[in-house]
Protein backbone atom coordinates (compact mmCIF):
# COMPACT_ATOMS: atom_id res chain seq x y z
CA UNK A 1 0.00 0.00 0.00
CA UNK A 2 1.58 3.40 -0.84
CA UNK A 3 -1.51 5.74 -0.71
CA UNK A 4 -0.60 8.37 1.68
CA UNK A 5 -3.25 11.04 3.42
CA UNK A 6 -2.63 13.81 0.33
CA UNK A 7 -3.81 11.50 -2.51
CA UNK A 8 -7.17 11.36 -0.46
CA UNK A 9 -8.90 11.52 -3.81
CA UNK A 10 -11.25 13.43 -3.57
CA UNK A 11 -12.44 13.72 -7.10
CA UNK A 12 -13.61 10.42 -7.29
CA UNK A 13 -15.00 11.05 -3.51
CA UNK A 14 -16.48 13.96 -3.36
CA UNK A 15 -18.06 15.69 -0.26
CA UNK A 16 -21.12 14.76 -1.46
CA UNK A 17 -20.92 11.12 1.05
CA UNK A 18 -23.61 10.87 3.43
CA UNK A 19 -23.83 9.63 7.05
CA UNK A 20 -25.36 6.37 5.24
CA UNK A 21 -21.61 5.70 3.62
CA UNK A 22 -19.88 5.23 7.02
CA UNK A 23 -21.05 1.99 8.20
CA UNK A 24 -19.41 0.78 4.66
CA UNK A 25 -16.37 2.89 5.46
CA UNK A 26 -15.68 1.62 9.13
CA UNK A 27 -16.22 -1.96 7.46
CA UNK A 28 -13.28 -1.13 5.17
CA UNK A 29 -11.32 -1.31 8.52
CA UNK A 30 -13.22 -4.03 10.42
CA UNK A 31 -13.93 -6.74 7.60
CA UNK A 32 -17.24 -6.82 8.62
CA UNK A 33 -20.66 -5.32 6.15
CA UNK A 34 -22.69 -4.42 9.12
CA UNK A 35 -22.16 -2.30 12.72
CA UNK A 36 -25.24 -2.34 15.26
CA UNK A 37 -25.95 1.18 16.68
CA UNK A 38 -23.33 0.96 19.82
CA UNK A 39 -20.40 0.18 17.09
CA UNK A 40 -19.46 3.61 17.75
CA UNK A 41 -20.35 5.94 20.20
CA UNK A 42 -19.25 8.58 18.55
CA UNK A 43 -20.14 8.61 15.33
CA UNK A 44 -23.54 11.21 15.16
CA UNK A 45 -21.37 13.70 17.06
CA UNK A 46 -18.77 13.40 14.72
CA UNK A 47 -20.85 13.19 11.53
CA UNK A 48 -22.45 16.43 12.70
CA UNK A 49 -19.50 18.29 13.32
CA UNK A 50 -18.18 16.96 10.21
CA UNK A 51 -20.90 17.70 8.07
CA UNK A 52 -22.58 20.87 9.50
CA UNK A 53 -20.48 22.93 12.56
CA UNK A 54 -16.08 22.51 11.87
CA UNK A 55 -15.07 24.96 9.24
CA UNK A 56 -12.70 22.90 8.10
CA UNK A 57 -11.61 21.36 4.61
CA UNK A 58 -8.85 18.84 3.35
CA UNK A 59 -7.43 21.66 1.00
CA UNK A 60 -7.20 23.82 3.69
CA UNK A 61 -6.04 21.71 6.44
CA UNK A 62 -3.36 24.26 7.63
CA UNK A 63 -5.30 27.47 7.28
CA UNK A 64 -4.69 29.31 10.50
CA UNK A 65 -8.34 30.56 10.53
CA UNK A 66 -9.83 26.73 10.62
CA UNK A 67 -11.63 25.67 13.22
CA UNK A 68 -9.76 23.04 15.36
CA UNK A 69 -11.19 19.51 15.69
CA UNK A 70 -9.15 17.73 19.05
CA UNK A 71 -10.10 13.92 19.37
CA UNK A 72 -9.16 13.40 23.10
CA UNK A 73 -10.88 10.14 23.32
CA UNK A 74 -8.38 8.41 20.54
CA UNK A 75 -9.68 4.83 21.81
CA UNK A 76 -11.48 3.38 19.00
CA UNK A 77 -10.84 5.49 15.75
CA UNK A 78 -12.67 3.72 13.67
CA UNK A 79 -15.76 6.47 13.26
CA UNK A 80 -13.41 9.57 13.40
CA UNK A 81 -11.33 7.81 10.29
CA UNK A 82 -14.65 6.92 8.50
CA UNK A 83 -15.80 10.37 8.58
CA UNK A 84 -12.23 12.44 7.67
CA UNK A 85 -12.39 9.52 4.58
CA UNK A 86 -16.28 10.52 4.06
CA UNK A 87 -14.85 14.00 4.40
CA UNK A 88 -12.18 14.01 1.82
CA UNK A 89 -9.02 14.08 4.17
CA UNK A 90 -8.21 10.65 3.91
CA UNK A 91 -8.31 7.79 1.23
CA UNK A 92 -11.06 5.43 1.58
CA UNK A 93 -8.48 3.02 0.50
CA UNK A 94 -6.32 4.04 3.54
CA UNK A 95 -8.81 2.39 5.72
CA UNK A 96 -7.82 -1.32 4.84
CA UNK A 97 -4.36 -0.54 6.50
CA UNK A 98 -5.89 0.21 9.99
CA UNK A 99 -3.03 -0.50 12.59
CA UNK A 100 -0.70 -2.15 10.17
CA UNK A 101 3.05 -1.35 10.29
CA UNK A 102 3.21 1.20 7.45
CA UNK A 103 -0.24 2.88 8.22
CA UNK A 104 -0.77 6.11 9.41
CA UNK A 105 -3.84 4.98 10.57
CA UNK A 106 -3.60 3.37 14.61
CA UNK A 107 -5.51 2.10 16.78
CA UNK A 108 -4.84 5.73 18.11
CA UNK A 109 -4.21 8.42 15.57
CA UNK A 110 -0.86 10.32 15.39
CA UNK A 111 -1.28 13.75 14.01
CA UNK A 112 1.74 13.80 12.29
CA UNK A 113 1.09 10.94 10.26
CA UNK A 114 -2.65 12.08 9.20
CA UNK A 115 -3.27 15.71 7.54
CA UNK A 116 -6.26 16.95 9.28
CA UNK A 117 -5.47 15.37 12.51
CA UNK A 118 -4.85 17.65 15.30
CA UNK A 119 -3.79 15.64 17.99
CA UNK A 120 -2.20 12.49 18.82
CA UNK A 121 -4.26 10.80 21.65
CA UNK A 122 -4.70 7.80 23.40
CA UNK A 123 -3.87 8.59 26.92
CA UNK A 124 -6.45 10.03 28.47
CA UNK A 125 -7.26 13.59 29.55
CA UNK A 126 -4.59 15.33 27.71
CA UNK A 127 -7.16 17.08 24.58
CA UNK A 128 -8.75 19.16 26.79
CA UNK A 129 -5.70 21.01 28.16
CA UNK A 130 -4.33 21.06 24.78
CA UNK A 131 -7.69 22.67 23.61
CA UNK A 132 -7.65 25.19 26.24
CA UNK A 133 -3.64 25.63 24.42
CA UNK A 134 -4.54 25.69 21.04
CA UNK A 135 -7.43 28.54 21.99
CA UNK A 136 -5.55 31.07 24.01
CA UNK A 137 -2.99 30.52 21.15
CA UNK A 138 -5.24 31.25 18.38
CA UNK A 139 -6.31 34.49 20.66
CA UNK A 140 -2.80 35.84 20.93
CA UNK A 141 -2.06 35.92 17.67
CA UNK A 142 -5.34 37.73 16.90
CA UNK A 143 -7.87 34.95 15.52
CA UNK A 144 -10.09 35.05 17.73
CA UNK A 145 -12.85 33.43 15.17
CA UNK A 146 -11.85 30.05 14.97
CA UNK A 147 -13.34 27.63 16.91
CA UNK A 148 -11.99 24.69 19.20
CA UNK A 149 -13.50 21.97 19.51
CA UNK A 150 -12.52 18.32 22.16
CA UNK A 151 -14.28 15.41 22.00
CA UNK A 152 -13.84 13.32 25.16
CA UNK A 153 -15.86 10.62 26.96
CA UNK A 154 -17.75 10.05 29.92
CA UNK A 155 -15.21 8.15 31.52
CA UNK A 156 -12.07 10.22 30.12
CA UNK A 157 -13.43 12.44 32.90
CA UNK A 158 -11.81 10.07 35.39
CA UNK A 159 -8.57 11.99 34.76
CA UNK A 160 -7.83 15.02 36.99
CA UNK A 161 -5.93 17.00 34.21
CA UNK A 162 -9.55 17.31 32.54
CA UNK A 163 -10.33 19.00 35.55
CA UNK A 164 -8.09 21.76 35.42
CA UNK A 165 -9.33 22.91 32.49
CA UNK A 166 -12.50 22.52 32.90
CA UNK A 167 -11.87 24.82 35.93
CA UNK A 168 -9.05 27.18 34.35
CA UNK A 169 -11.21 27.79 30.92
CA UNK A 170 -14.29 28.55 32.84
CA UNK A 171 -12.58 30.84 34.95
CA UNK A 172 -10.82 32.96 32.21
CA UNK A 173 -14.13 32.74 30.39
CA UNK A 174 -12.22 31.25 27.68
CA UNK A 175 -15.46 31.32 24.90
CA UNK A 176 -13.93 29.73 21.84
CA UNK A 177 -13.33 26.58 23.86
CA UNK A 178 -16.16 23.75 23.61
CA UNK A 179 -16.04 20.39 24.53
CA UNK A 180 -18.92 17.64 23.30
CA UNK A 181 -18.77 14.51 26.19
CA UNK A 182 -20.01 11.48 24.29
CA UNK A 183 -21.87 9.64 27.48
CA UNK A 184 -21.99 6.17 27.20
CA UNK A 185 -21.83 6.21 30.87
CA UNK A 186 -19.06 3.97 30.77
CA UNK A 187 -16.99 5.86 33.90
CA UNK A 188 -16.67 3.29 36.72
CA UNK A 189 -17.94 5.64 39.72
CA UNK A 190 -20.52 7.55 36.97
CA UNK A 191 -20.95 11.50 37.69
CA UNK A 192 -22.87 12.46 40.57
CA UNK A 193 -25.15 15.11 39.84
CA UNK A 194 -24.41 14.84 36.12
CA UNK A 195 -21.78 15.59 33.75
CA UNK A 196 -23.19 18.82 32.81
CA UNK A 197 -23.36 20.48 36.50
CA UNK A 198 -19.59 19.97 36.69
CA UNK A 199 -19.12 22.06 33.93
CA UNK A 200 -21.92 24.33 35.01
CA UNK A 201 -20.25 24.77 38.10
CA UNK A 202 -16.94 25.83 36.77
CA UNK A 203 -18.99 28.87 34.74
CA UNK A 204 -19.69 26.73 31.40
CA UNK A 205 -22.50 27.02 29.16
CA UNK A 206 -23.95 23.24 28.80
CA UNK A 207 -26.29 21.41 26.66
CA UNK A 208 -27.38 17.65 27.65
CA UNK A 209 -28.98 16.08 24.41
CA UNK A 210 -29.22 12.72 22.53
CA UNK A 211 -26.36 11.69 20.99
CA UNK A 212 -28.04 10.36 18.51
CA UNK A 213 -30.23 12.93 17.29
CA UNK A 214 -28.62 14.84 14.46
CA UNK A 215 -30.75 17.84 15.10
CA UNK A 216 -30.97 18.32 18.52
CA UNK A 217 -27.05 17.71 18.10
CA UNK A 218 -26.79 20.86 15.50
CA UNK A 219 -28.71 22.66 17.91
CA UNK A 220 -26.81 22.02 21.23
CA UNK A 221 -23.29 22.76 19.02
CA UNK A 222 -24.61 26.17 17.56
CA UNK A 223 -25.95 27.15 20.89
CA UNK A 224 -24.75 30.85 21.45
CA UNK A 225 -22.52 31.04 24.69
CA UNK A 226 -21.10 34.68 25.50
CA UNK A 227 -18.04 34.78 27.51
CA UNK A 228 -18.24 31.42 28.52
CA UNK A 229 -17.02 28.20 27.25
CA UNK A 230 -19.59 25.80 25.84
CA UNK A 231 -19.92 22.08 26.77
CA UNK A 232 -22.25 19.58 24.84
CA UNK A 233 -22.82 15.92 26.36
CA UNK A 234 -24.10 13.77 24.00
CA UNK A 235 -26.07 10.45 25.52
CA UNK A 236 -26.00 7.19 23.60
CA UNK A 237 -26.35 4.17 24.47
CA UNK A 238 -24.97 2.78 27.83
CA UNK A 239 -21.43 0.98 26.96
CA UNK A 240 -22.73 -2.92 28.83
CA UNK B 1 33.03 29.11 45.44
CA UNK B 2 29.43 29.10 45.29
CA UNK B 3 28.31 32.25 45.75
CA UNK B 4 24.20 33.32 46.19
CA UNK B 5 23.58 36.87 45.30
CA UNK B 6 20.37 39.28 45.28
CA UNK B 7 20.57 39.03 41.15
CA UNK B 8 19.89 35.31 40.69
CA UNK B 9 19.56 33.21 37.54
CA UNK B 10 15.48 33.19 38.43
CA UNK B 11 15.31 36.99 38.91
CA UNK B 12 17.43 37.14 35.23
CA UNK B 13 15.17 34.80 33.44
CA UNK B 14 11.69 37.24 34.72
CA UNK B 15 13.29 40.13 33.39
CA UNK B 16 15.09 38.56 30.64
CA UNK B 17 11.66 36.79 29.29
CA UNK B 18 9.49 40.28 30.06
CA UNK B 19 11.65 41.90 27.14
CA UNK B 20 11.61 39.13 24.91
CA UNK B 21 7.42 39.80 25.42
CA UNK B 22 8.39 43.15 23.97
CA UNK B 23 10.61 42.35 21.20
CA UNK B 24 9.31 38.79 19.45
CA UNK B 25 5.37 38.28 18.78
CA UNK B 26 5.64 34.44 18.40
CA UNK B 27 6.28 34.22 22.09
CA UNK B 28 4.09 33.20 25.02
CA UNK B 29 4.86 32.70 29.04
CA UNK B 30 2.46 30.27 30.67
CA UNK B 31 2.82 29.84 34.34
CA UNK B 32 1.36 28.35 37.06
CA UNK B 33 1.56 30.30 39.79
CA UNK B 34 4.99 30.51 40.57
CA UNK B 35 7.01 33.76 40.07
CA UNK B 36 3.84 35.26 38.67
CA UNK B 37 4.11 38.52 40.14
CA UNK B 38 7.49 39.12 38.83
CA UNK B 39 5.72 38.69 35.56
CA UNK B 40 3.08 41.65 36.31
CA UNK B 41 4.09 44.24 34.24
CA UNK B 42 4.67 41.60 31.06
CA UNK B 43 1.04 40.69 31.99
CA UNK B 44 -0.08 44.20 31.68
CA UNK B 45 1.70 44.45 28.82
CA UNK B 46 0.54 41.48 27.00
CA UNK B 47 -2.52 40.24 28.71
CA UNK B 48 -2.76 37.13 25.86
CA UNK B 49 0.34 36.11 26.23
CA UNK B 50 1.39 36.14 29.78
CA UNK B 51 -0.83 33.20 30.98
CA UNK B 52 -1.20 31.91 34.39
CA UNK B 53 -3.21 28.76 34.59
CA UNK B 54 -3.02 28.83 38.85
CA UNK B 55 -1.67 25.58 40.51
CA UNK B 56 -2.12 23.32 37.78
CA UNK B 57 0.63 21.94 36.14
CA UNK B 58 -0.34 19.54 33.89
CA UNK B 59 -2.10 22.17 32.42
CA UNK B 60 0.74 24.23 32.40
CA UNK B 61 2.33 21.68 30.22
CA UNK B 62 -0.74 20.83 28.18
CA UNK B 63 -1.57 24.45 27.75
CA UNK B 64 2.32 25.05 26.24
CA UNK B 65 1.93 22.25 24.13
CA UNK B 66 -1.52 23.75 22.30
CA UNK B 67 0.34 26.88 22.61
CA UNK B 68 2.81 25.57 20.01
CA UNK B 69 0.06 23.62 17.97
CA UNK B 70 -1.38 27.11 16.89
CA UNK B 71 2.63 28.56 16.01
CA UNK B 72 3.39 29.97 18.86
CA UNK B 73 7.14 30.02 20.89
CA UNK B 74 5.82 29.13 24.82
CA UNK B 75 7.68 29.77 27.70
CA UNK B 76 6.62 27.62 30.64
CA UNK B 77 7.80 28.10 33.79
CA UNK B 78 7.64 26.63 37.60
CA UNK B 79 9.50 24.25 40.12
CA UNK B 80 11.73 21.70 38.52
CA UNK B 81 9.47 19.50 40.75
CA UNK B 82 6.17 20.56 39.70
CA UNK B 83 7.47 21.21 35.62
CA UNK B 84 8.93 17.81 34.91
CA UNK B 85 8.53 15.71 37.20
CA UNK B 86 4.61 15.82 38.28
CA UNK B 87 3.91 16.58 34.66
CA UNK B 88 6.41 14.29 32.60
CA UNK B 89 3.42 12.52 30.56
CA UNK B 90 2.41 16.12 29.79
CA UNK B 91 5.98 16.65 28.64
CA UNK B 92 6.28 13.12 27.03
CA UNK B 93 2.70 13.37 24.50
CA UNK B 94 1.64 17.25 25.02
CA UNK B 95 4.85 18.18 23.26
CA UNK B 96 7.35 15.49 22.31
CA UNK B 97 4.33 13.44 20.55
CA UNK B 98 2.53 16.07 19.07
CA UNK B 99 6.02 16.75 17.36
CA UNK B 100 5.62 20.84 18.60
CA UNK B 101 8.44 22.53 20.35
CA UNK B 102 8.95 24.40 23.56
CA UNK B 103 11.07 25.91 26.09
CA UNK B 104 10.57 24.66 29.91
CA UNK B 105 13.09 27.05 32.43
CA UNK B 106 12.93 25.42 35.93
CA UNK B 107 13.65 26.85 39.24
CA UNK B 108 14.83 26.16 42.42
CA UNK B 109 17.21 22.50 41.01
CA UNK B 110 18.45 20.14 43.03
CA UNK B 111 19.06 21.39 46.68
CA UNK B 112 18.48 24.82 46.52
CA UNK B 113 15.96 25.27 49.25
CA UNK B 114 16.25 22.59 51.57
CA UNK B 115 14.72 23.35 54.33
CA UNK B 116 11.19 22.56 51.92
CA UNK B 117 12.50 19.17 51.88
CA UNK B 118 12.37 16.47 49.39
CA UNK B 119 8.57 17.61 47.78
CA UNK B 120 10.96 20.74 46.24
CA UNK B 121 13.80 19.23 45.04
CA UNK B 122 14.22 17.70 41.76
CA UNK B 123 17.68 15.92 41.26
CA UNK B 124 16.06 13.38 38.54
CA UNK B 125 14.77 15.99 35.97
CA UNK B 126 17.82 15.98 32.98
CA UNK B 127 17.43 11.66 33.77
CA UNK B 128 14.35 12.27 33.15
CA UNK B 129 14.44 14.21 30.06
CA UNK B 130 17.04 12.12 29.03
CA UNK B 131 14.49 9.01 28.19
CA UNK B 132 13.07 11.03 25.49
CA UNK B 133 14.00 12.64 22.20
CA UNK B 134 14.76 15.77 21.52
CA UNK B 135 15.84 17.63 24.00
CA UNK B 136 18.03 20.49 24.25
CA UNK B 137 19.70 21.06 28.12
CA UNK B 138 20.78 24.53 29.19
CA UNK B 139 22.57 24.74 32.40
CA UNK B 140 23.25 28.23 33.07
CA UNK B 141 26.31 29.14 36.14
CA UNK B 142 25.60 32.78 36.01
CA UNK B 143 22.71 34.77 35.13
CA UNK B 144 24.49 36.19 32.07
CA UNK B 145 25.07 32.59 30.96
CA UNK B 146 21.09 32.24 31.75
CA UNK B 147 20.11 34.94 29.45
CA UNK B 148 22.27 34.59 26.60
CA UNK B 149 21.07 31.03 26.52
CA UNK B 150 17.11 31.90 27.30
CA UNK B 151 17.69 34.14 23.75
CA UNK B 152 18.76 31.23 22.21
CA UNK B 153 15.92 29.23 23.41
CA UNK B 154 13.36 31.42 22.53
CA UNK B 155 14.84 31.96 19.53
CA UNK B 156 15.00 28.51 18.33
CA UNK B 157 12.10 26.13 17.68
CA UNK B 158 12.98 22.82 19.46
CA UNK B 159 12.56 21.88 22.53
CA UNK B 160 14.53 23.28 25.31
CA UNK B 161 15.07 22.74 29.27
CA UNK B 162 16.73 25.75 31.02
CA UNK B 163 17.48 24.56 34.50
CA UNK B 164 18.20 27.51 36.53
CA UNK B 165 19.46 27.64 40.19
CA UNK B 166 20.32 29.89 43.35
CA UNK B 167 24.13 28.18 43.44
CA UNK B 168 26.04 29.79 40.83
CA UNK B 169 29.70 30.75 39.79
CA UNK B 170 31.49 34.15 40.62
CA UNK B 171 31.80 35.05 37.06
CA UNK B 172 30.47 34.32 34.01
CA UNK B 173 31.94 32.58 30.86
CA UNK B 174 32.77 33.33 27.36
CA UNK B 175 30.06 30.62 26.36
CA UNK B 176 28.46 28.93 23.31
CA UNK B 177 25.13 27.72 23.13
CA UNK B 178 26.10 23.93 22.56
CA UNK B 179 29.52 24.14 23.22
CA UNK B 180 31.66 22.74 25.87
CA UNK B 181 34.45 25.33 26.76
CA UNK B 182 37.86 24.49 28.05
CA UNK B 183 38.84 26.35 31.14
CA UNK B 184 41.93 24.78 32.22
CA UNK B 185 44.15 22.79 30.24
CA UNK B 186 46.02 20.15 31.62
CA UNK B 187 49.12 18.27 30.43
CA UNK B 188 47.93 14.30 30.60
CA UNK B 189 45.86 14.08 33.63
CA UNK B 190 41.78 13.47 33.65
CA UNK B 191 39.32 15.62 31.61
CA UNK B 192 36.96 17.15 34.25
CA UNK B 193 33.36 18.41 33.24
CA UNK B 194 31.84 20.93 35.14
CA UNK B 195 28.10 21.04 34.77
CA UNK B 196 26.54 25.11 35.16
CA UNK B 197 26.86 26.43 38.93
CA UNK B 198 29.69 23.76 40.08
CA UNK B 199 32.26 25.14 37.61
CA UNK B 200 33.87 27.26 40.80
CA UNK B 201 33.80 24.68 42.95
CA UNK B 202 35.27 22.30 40.51
CA UNK B 203 38.28 24.84 40.11
CA UNK B 204 38.75 24.96 43.51
CA UNK B 205 39.14 21.41 43.97
CA UNK B 206 41.38 20.59 41.08
CA UNK B 207 43.92 23.63 41.92
CA UNK B 208 47.39 22.29 41.54
CA UNK B 209 46.53 19.05 40.08
CA UNK B 210 46.71 18.53 36.48
CA UNK B 211 43.38 18.20 34.88
CA UNK B 212 41.79 19.20 32.35
CA UNK B 213 38.13 21.55 32.70
CA UNK B 214 35.45 21.78 30.29
CA UNK B 215 32.37 23.99 31.50
CA UNK B 216 29.47 22.57 30.24
CA UNK B 217 26.42 25.21 30.24
CA UNK B 218 24.78 23.14 27.81
CA UNK B 219 24.67 19.42 28.81
CA UNK B 220 22.47 18.06 25.89
CA UNK B 221 23.10 17.56 23.25
CA UNK B 222 26.47 16.19 25.02
CA UNK B 223 29.53 17.92 23.51
CA UNK B 224 31.33 14.83 22.27
CA UNK B 225 33.54 16.42 19.63
CA UNK B 226 34.95 18.54 22.65
CA UNK B 227 35.12 15.41 25.25
CA UNK B 228 37.26 13.65 22.55
CA UNK B 229 39.50 16.59 21.24
CA UNK B 230 40.40 17.00 25.24
CA UNK B 231 41.32 13.50 24.98
CA UNK B 232 42.81 13.46 21.82
CA UNK B 233 46.75 13.20 22.69
CA UNK B 234 45.99 11.10 25.81
CA UNK B 235 47.01 7.36 26.54
CA UNK B 236 44.03 7.56 29.12
CA UNK B 237 40.46 8.75 28.65
CA UNK B 238 40.00 9.39 32.13
CA UNK B 239 36.81 11.75 32.33
CA UNK B 240 34.95 13.09 35.43
CA UNK B 241 31.75 14.71 35.24
CA UNK B 242 30.77 17.08 38.23
CA UNK B 243 26.97 17.54 37.71
CA UNK B 244 24.31 19.49 39.92
CA UNK B 245 21.57 16.90 39.41
CA UNK B 246 21.40 13.13 39.61
CA UNK B 247 25.16 11.59 40.06
CA UNK B 248 25.94 9.43 36.86
CA UNK B 249 23.08 11.28 35.02
CA UNK B 250 26.01 11.95 31.73
CA UNK B 251 27.71 8.84 32.53
CA UNK B 252 25.79 6.80 29.19
CA UNK B 253 26.97 9.76 26.87
CA UNK B 254 30.32 9.59 28.06
CA UNK B 255 30.42 5.99 27.54
CA UNK B 256 28.58 7.14 24.11
CA UNK B 257 31.38 9.28 22.61
CA UNK B 258 34.18 7.21 23.73
CA UNK B 259 32.53 4.10 22.66
CA UNK B 260 35.82 3.39 20.23
CA UNK B 261 38.55 3.63 22.81
CA UNK B 262 39.22 2.32 26.90
CA UNK B 263 38.21 5.03 29.07
CA UNK B 264 37.13 4.82 33.20
CA UNK B 265 34.49 7.52 34.07
CA UNK B 266 33.57 8.98 37.30
CA UNK B 267 29.82 10.44 37.50
CA UNK B 268 29.86 12.87 40.34
CA UNK B 269 26.05 14.65 41.54
CA UNK B 270 23.50 14.45 43.98
CA UNK B 271 22.97 11.08 45.53
CA UNK B 272 20.01 8.72 44.37
CA UNK B 273 19.62 8.28 48.27
CA UNK B 274 16.93 11.33 49.92
CA UNK B 275 18.99 12.45 52.56
CA UNK B 276 15.70 13.84 55.05
CA UNK B 277 18.16 16.68 56.21
CA UNK B 278 16.74 20.21 56.05
CA UNK B 279 19.20 23.16 56.38
CA UNK B 280 21.23 25.21 53.91
CA UNK B 281 22.12 24.77 49.87
CA UNK B 282 25.96 24.49 51.07
CA UNK B 283 25.54 21.76 54.04
CA UNK B 284 23.35 20.00 50.92
CA UNK B 285 26.22 20.51 48.80
CA UNK B 286 28.81 19.04 51.21
CA UNK B 287 26.39 16.54 51.92
CA UNK B 288 26.58 15.06 48.44
CA UNK B 289 30.06 15.40 48.06
CA UNK B 290 29.61 18.27 45.58
CA UNK B 291 31.82 20.94 47.91
CA UNK B 292 35.08 21.97 46.46
CA UNK B 293 36.97 19.42 49.20
CA UNK B 294 35.14 16.94 48.50
CA UNK B 295 35.44 16.64 45.28
CA UNK B 296 38.92 17.14 45.42
CA UNK B 297 39.16 13.80 47.57
CA UNK B 298 37.14 12.09 45.58
CA UNK B 299 38.47 12.94 41.78
CA UNK B 300 42.30 12.77 43.84
CA UNK B 301 41.47 9.14 44.88
CA UNK B 302 40.17 7.58 42.10
CA UNK B 303 42.81 9.77 39.26
CA UNK B 304 45.70 7.93 41.00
Amino acid sequence: MTLTTAEADTHTYPHARTFDDLPGLMGRMTGADKHGPAASSTLDVLWVLYDRVLRIAPEAADDQARDRFLLSKGHGPMAYYAVLAAKGFIAPELLETFGGYDSPLGHHPDRTLIRGVEIGSGSLGHGLPLGVGTALGLRAQGLIDPAVWVLVGDAELDEGSNHEAIAYAGAVRLDRLHAVVVDNQSATHGWYGGIASHFAAAGWSTATVDGRDHAALYEAFTQPHPGRPHAVVAVVEPKN
Amino acid sequence: MTTTVAATMRDRFISTASTLLDEDPRLAVVLADISATGFDAAAAAHPDRVINVGIREQLLIGATGGLALTGVRPIAHTFGSFLVERPFEQVKLDLGHQGVGAVLVSALGSYDWPAGGRTHMSPADVALLDTLPGWTVHVPGHPDEAELLLRDAAAADGLVYVRLSLQQNAEARPITPGRFLTVRQGRGGPVVIAVGPVLDDVLAAVAGLDVTVLYASTVRPFDSAALRGALADRANADVVVVEPYLAGASTPFVAEALADRPHRVLGLGVSRQELRHYGTMQEHIAAHGLDARSLRERISAWAV
